[in-house]
């Protein structure tokens, strides 16, 4: 009688949470989706470091990039820098627009870094961590495909690369605007 | 009173005035500030909340909790812009409704099952070593244990 109490109780109450735990061990803790792709993208308004005028409103009808960075950001922000300027350098004329928001950082850290990789593309700080809320960033480097209706499309975590650059650069701007 | 006398209580009371409010945003409750910013998960940390966080990140929300506090929104407002723009990861607490609900249901139900598990268990127990305990030791023995015990007692 208690032997086949136990036979169905120890199974029944140890399955489900082995189960439980095999699914939560295969998913990472660390991809947390964006509940921002697929609805407009929060307009913003920041200063440069060289001092102009940034906003999202200005650039309604072409394609966005923007990349959240900071100079302490080893090894991620370091990696992906060339590959901004390149990308920049590569689509400026073509519709698109890149621009780089520096978080938590220090003025002369943040532009030493602009300099180390020559980036041509406005560069503007975020000093209350405003812009980067609206956007629910939790680390950098994030970068955020913005098309031309001002729409976020695809959320980056981690360090970007030249494909994913080109592979939704490409894509956004064979939407009609 | 003298002319001095009253410039300095002006004085006093102009600073304690100062002193209240020591920013812009006097209205702002930081009890308010930090009840919401406990409920939310400081985004660059491991379980820790907005509130205990010391980090950057988190002294930045706190500002922003502030500002949205004192532009008129209430706390589940600015709980609501977080969520808005995280998702529910971003609450410590899952909601409770849902899938959620069961974060919020299982344990106690698991609690229940096991208790009622053990006093099944225990009552078998019980009800088993019961009659089985008194005829286990034989009358004869018992008798002499009685006997010997009553003549330690001499």
């Amino acid at each position: 009688m208690k032997t086949s109490l136990l036979r169905w109780a120890i199974p029944a109450a140890v399955v489900p949470v082995l189960v439980l735990l095999a699914y939560g061990f295969r998913t990472n803790p660390r991809e947390i989706p964006s509940p921002l792709v697929g609805r407009p993208a929060a307009a913003f308004t920041l200063t440069t470091f060289t001092g102009d005028p940034v906003s999202l409103e200005s650039l309604r009808g072409k394609v966005v990039m923007l990349n959240f960075w900071a100079s302490w950001c080893v090894p991620a922000c370091y990696d992906e820098a060339p590959a901004l300027e390149r990308t920049w350098l590569q689509y400026k004329d073509k519709g698109v627009m890149v621009v780089g928001v520096d978080i938590q950082d220090r003025e002369e850290a943040a532009k030493k870094f602009l300099a180390q990789f020559g980036h041509s593309f406005p560069n503007a700080p975020d000093p209350a961590g405003r812009v980067a809320v609206d956007y629910g960033v939790y680390g950098v480097p994030e970068t955020f495909f913005i098309d031309r209706k001002g729409r976020v499309r695809f959320k980056q975590v981690g360090a970007l690369t030249d494909e994913i650059a080109r592979q939704w650069l490409d894509r956004l701007l064979r939407e009609p605007s | 009173m003298s002319r001095g006398r009253g410039l300095a209580l002006t004085a006093v009371v102009l600073m304690a005035a100062t002193w209240a409010s020591p920013t812009g945003a006097a209205q702002v409750d930081e009890k308010t500030v930090y009840d919401v910013a406990a409920q939310l998960r400081c985004v660059v940390c491991q379980s820790l909340s907005v509130a205990d966080s010391p980090s950057e990140t988190a002294n930045q929300m706190r500002g922003i909790i502030r500002e949205h506090l004192a532009a008129g929104e209430s706390p589940e407002q600015v709980r609501a812009y977080f969520v808005e723009k995280y998702g529910e990861w971003i609450l410590l607490s899952p909601p409770k409704s849902g899938f959620n609900l069961l974060v919020w249901v299982v344990p106690f139900a698991g609690l229940g099952v096991g208790l009622v598990l053990v006093a099944v268990v225990l009552r078998r127990w019980s009800r088993r070593t019961g009659p089985e305990a008194q005829s286990a030791v034989d009358p004869a023995v018992r008798e002499r244990i009685r006997r010997e015990m009553s003549e330690m007692d001499k």
